[in-house]
């Protein structure tokens, strides 16, 4: 038979994006060990909606760790402890009876909070709308197997093109950069062909953009990758500080 | 209503070829002064307000995510067909067409599926233009795969996660158009209703979820890309956000509603564990390649799969239908997984699954192949089940994935309102009865790229459009609708979450309206939705208030939606006195338990039309002409 626990849970709570925040403490009991932690959640919101109080706001959509909506620092790391997982994919059995997690917002300039756990991320959008992606209007008529791209090429640029833009890499640094979710997109077109043409004022203005919009600067921490549930590699950072220096010192 | 579906003169092969010249043209330098509002930023929503703005048209564009990207195409997994024929392997644009008719059981229309094979081959280069990171062979060429219900390899696949990047193109081609200028994109909104004005589409109401202001737009044409309605069943594959109210709402105006009760049942899902569970995950058609389905001969085995030996285990797919084996179509497949649980055959703790097994291609294969094919869909089913499939069987059910039916369009992809344009799984669509897989991202970018961009044109060039602003007494009408209806909600004041509404009512139509279908279930489930809808509207609980971000009020919402729609998707079935694709209608099969369709009395699509609150909707008929593929009895046997 399925396991059930009592939590404690500490929760930011946070009326709007004006008003101050705090942590709050509840207790949740028969959590059960299959659930998802997103599941477990919807219960203690039942629970609040019950008891005439205000459910916690957190942003979730397909719960099979791909939209990239669910963004929660729990216990803090960026969707919990369990390795390549986003929050959503994230199970109670992970946890144990009498345990306490605490779970807060992403936490950046850039990422304003909206309301409890839910931020706003549309500077990830912005940054994507100054370079990440291909000029190519629809009705190009080229036969898609008229240029061939290595199985190496093609294997690295879906590795950064895994990227579901969920910002958990944010979240984890000391400095609030996002240069590996700008280099995922940079390193995704860069190993194709058809990134090329664009390739020195793709990045020139993606990095641009990610400056304005209040992210900081990658100092090596390298907490990124490893709180990235994709697994995006470090080398992102590495091939965008290369792509970036490269756009600055040739014309092409 | 008018159901003239506009379909071109001429053979099949020239039809398309033959409505793009015949379509009037806007004029490159008038194309600015039209505004298109595109309501949806999946693959169907978002490729059509790129390729609308690199056309020159000013666009308007909501999801009610937190970005375009995170549509829930994103989730789709396994692939993306089209008719390349780059294996070699016999395959052209009317195999494609044919087995798409023939896979939706004779319940689509023709021309409208021969477009969409057609257009299939433009997709894929389209894609690769943009840096779709497609699979690729040593060689360097795109790798294809089979899928279930075809015999060729003609599906496009990057990992397991295709729709994820098929989108992410989508997404780059629109914010391209973002930065351009060209679409202003208004993420976290919610459309509420449509405005039409002297029977045309003009405009739409929104919510801002995060400051909860309602407000009108209007526009020149209106395009919904909302996806489908799975989440009726409350627990589905769709994302939770996943909802009817754009269509529904549009229905409400007065656009008929195509076959509402065609609803796909995906056989490859990760089984129900507890009545917490808030949604279902599949676990890709593209297994079904390498996993083999079994369950014990011996009804109530209680052994461990490894300890079953082999002469005792009943690998039901390969003997039912020799010649597809696992790959047969999906409605196929769930119902004979359904039939075997039924029989008592089911394994795992609820005994409502049956294995998928690996062993024998890793057997074969290696572990290392296995992996790379499949990799990280096992570690999704890993980190659900906390089972390793590598090591013992994945336990899979069918569940609600995807719904053929949705709003009625003509071959242009309007509806029945002038001006109301439907495209991807939003409209009632070229799958009939029942999609195959990796055809729903080949169609939401059809409609989306290759389609819509003629046809609005077509469209606008001879509309008559009077000006107007937002001030127009209608969209005021709209406005002071939408807010009362979200004044009620948080009246009420109840003792019920909406969430406790979803699921029960959810519960009904699974039980009802589900896998298996009767008469008698069904009037079962008219009787008991209304009492459902009529406990919501005086015990639920919406906690929190309009002007701020409220998850809860946006659910009570299209939950409300779901407890009339509910009403209509049994209607429709009930009325439908024949078992087609996704539609089984018990009553109806042969004597071995397969689909027995009813071409004399019911080829046709049924398109409901609201007859106001209260009232019984009308039924009306879209009779189904099969010039160029012969009607048969489906056989995969």
């Amino acid at each position: 038979m399925s396991k059930t626990m009592t939590l404690t849970l500490q929760i930011w709570r946070q009326r709007s994006a004006n008003t101050p925040g705090s942590m709050q403490t509840y207790k949740l009991e028969g959590v059960n060990e299959h659930m998802s932690f997103l599941e477990m959640l919807d219960v203690l919101n039942a629970k609040l909606t019950k008891d005439g109080q205000d459910p916690v706001a957190f942003d979730h959509d397909c719960r099979e760790g791909i939209c990239g909506s669910c963004s929660m620092v729990i216990d803090g790391r960026p969707h919990g402890p369990r390795k390549g997982t986003t929050a959503c994919q994230l199970h109670m059995r992970t946890y144990k009876d009498g345990d306490t997690i605490t779970i807060e917002p992403w936490r950046a300039k850039a990422f304003p909070v909206i309301k409890d756990l839910v931020v706003d991320r549309s500077s990830f959008d912005r940054i994507v709308a100054a370079g990440g992606f291909v000029s190519v209007n629809t009705g190009v008529t080229v036969d898609a197997n008229a240029t061939p791209i290595g199985k190496k090429n093609a294997d690295e640029a879906m590795d950064y093109a895994a990227c579901i833009g969920c910002g958990a890499c944010v979240a984890a640094c000391p400095n609030a950069a996002a240069m590996l979710f700008t280099g995922a997109k940079v390193g995704h077109l860069v190993k194709l062909p058809q990134g090329q043409v664009e390739r020195r004022g793709r990045v020139l203005r993606m990095v641009e953009q990610m400056d304005h919009e209040g992210f900081g600067a990658c100092t090596n921490h390298r907490e990124c990758s490893e709180a990235c549930p994709k697994e995006i590699s470090f080398d992102a950072i590495e091939l965008l500080n290369r792509e970036y220096m490269r756009a600055q010192v040739t014309n092409d | 209503m008018d159901l003239n579906a506009k379909i071109p003169d001429g053979p099949i092969e020239g039809k398309w070829d033959r409505h793009r010249f015949e379509m009037k043209l806007v004029n490159p330098a008038n194309k600015r002064k039209y505004n298109i509002i595109v309501v949806g930023t999946g693959l169907a929503g978002a490729s059509a307000a790129a390729s609308l703005a690199e056309l020159g048209y000013n666009v308007d564009c909501f999801c009610f995510q937190d970005s375009p990207r995170r549509a829930h195409s994103i989730a789709a997994q396994g692939g993306i067909n089209a008719a390349k024929n780059y294996q070699n392997d016999g395959d052209s644009i009317y195999r494609l067409f044919y087995d798409t008719v023939k896979g939706g059981d004779f319940r689509a229309r023709e021309a409208n599926v021969y477009r969409l094979a057609q257009i299939s081959v433009n997709i894929i280069d389209q894609c690769v233009a943009q840096g779709v990171p497609f699979a690729r062979e040593y060689g360097g060429l795109l790798s294809n795969r089979s899928f279930g219900g075809a015999q060729v390899s003609r599906t496009f696949y990057a990992r397991g996660q295709t729709g994820q990047q098929l989108l992410l193109g989508a997404y780059q081609a629109l914010e391209r158009q973002i930065g351009a200028g060209k679409v202003k994109m208004y993420a976290r909104h919610e459309m509420l209703d449509l405005v039409v004005i002297d029977g045309v589409a003009r405009g739409i109401i929104t919510r801002d979820l995060v400051t909860g202001e309602t407000r009108g737009w209007v526009g020149d044409a209106v395009v919904l890309a909302t996806g489908g309605y799975g989440n009726v069943f409350y627990l589905s594959t769709n994302a939770k956000g996943s909802n009817v109210t754009a269509t529904y709402r549009a229905y409400k105006r007065g656009a008929g509603f195509g076959n509402p009760c065609f609803t796909q049942i995906h056989p490859t899902c990760i089984p129900v564990s507890g009545d917490y569970q808030s949604k279902l995950t599949l676990m890709s058609e593209s297994l079904r390649n390498d996993g083999r389905v079994w369950v014990p001969k011996q009804k109530g085995d209680t052994r461990r799969p490894e300890q079953i030996p082999e002469d005792e285990r009943d690998y039901y797919l390969e003997r039912r239908y020799p010649s597809f084996g696992n790959l047969v179509p999906r409605d196929v497949a769930s119902r004979a997984a359904k039939a075997v649980c039924d029989e008592g055959r089911g394994v795992g703790p609820s005994k409502m699954a049956v294995y998928l097994d690996f062993a024998d291609a890793v057997r074969r294969l290696g572990q290392n192949v296995v992996a790379d094919r499949y990799g990280n869909l096992f570690e999704m089913y890993e980190r659900i089940t906390g089972e390793d499939p590598y090591k013992t069987p994945m336990r899979i059910f069918p569940a609600v994935h995807y719904t053929m039916g949705g709003l009625w369009v003509d071959y242009n992809l309007m509806s029945t309102v002038p001006g109301l344009h439907v495209l991807g799984e939003a409209n009632f669509s070229d799958h009939g009865a029942n999609r195959l897989g990796a055809s729903a991202l080949m169609q939401g970018l059809a409609d989306g790229y290759f389609i819509i961009p003629y046809t609005i044109g077509n469209y606008l060039a001879q509309a008559k459009l009077p000006k107007i602003t937002v001030e127009h007494p209608e969209v005021q009408r709209c406005l002071a609708g939408v807010r009362a209806q979200t004044t009620r909600l948080l009246g009420i004041k109840g003792r019920t979450t909406v969430d406790e509404f979803h699921r029960e009512l959810g519960l009904v139509m699974w039980d009802y309206c589900g896998m298996g279908r009767t008469a008698e279930g069904l009037k079962i489930a008219l009787q008991k939705i209304p009492e459902i809808r009529a406990r919501f509207w005086s015990d639920v609980a919406v906690p929190g208030a309009n002007e701020e971000l409220n998850p809860w009020l946006e659910k009570a919402g299209r939950v409300a939606d779901f407890l009339e729609f509910g009403e209509l998707m049994c209607l429709d079935a009930l009325e439908r006195n024949e078992s087609c694709g996704g539609h089984f209608r018990e009553e109806y099969q042969t004597p071995d338990g397969e689909a027995l369709r009813d071409d004399a009395n019911y080829s046709y699509a049924a398109v409901w039309e609201y007859t106001g609150e209260g009232s019984a909707p009308r039924l009306n008929k879209e009779p189904l002409e099969f010039k160029n593929v012969k009607l048969a009895t489906r056989s995969y046997a």
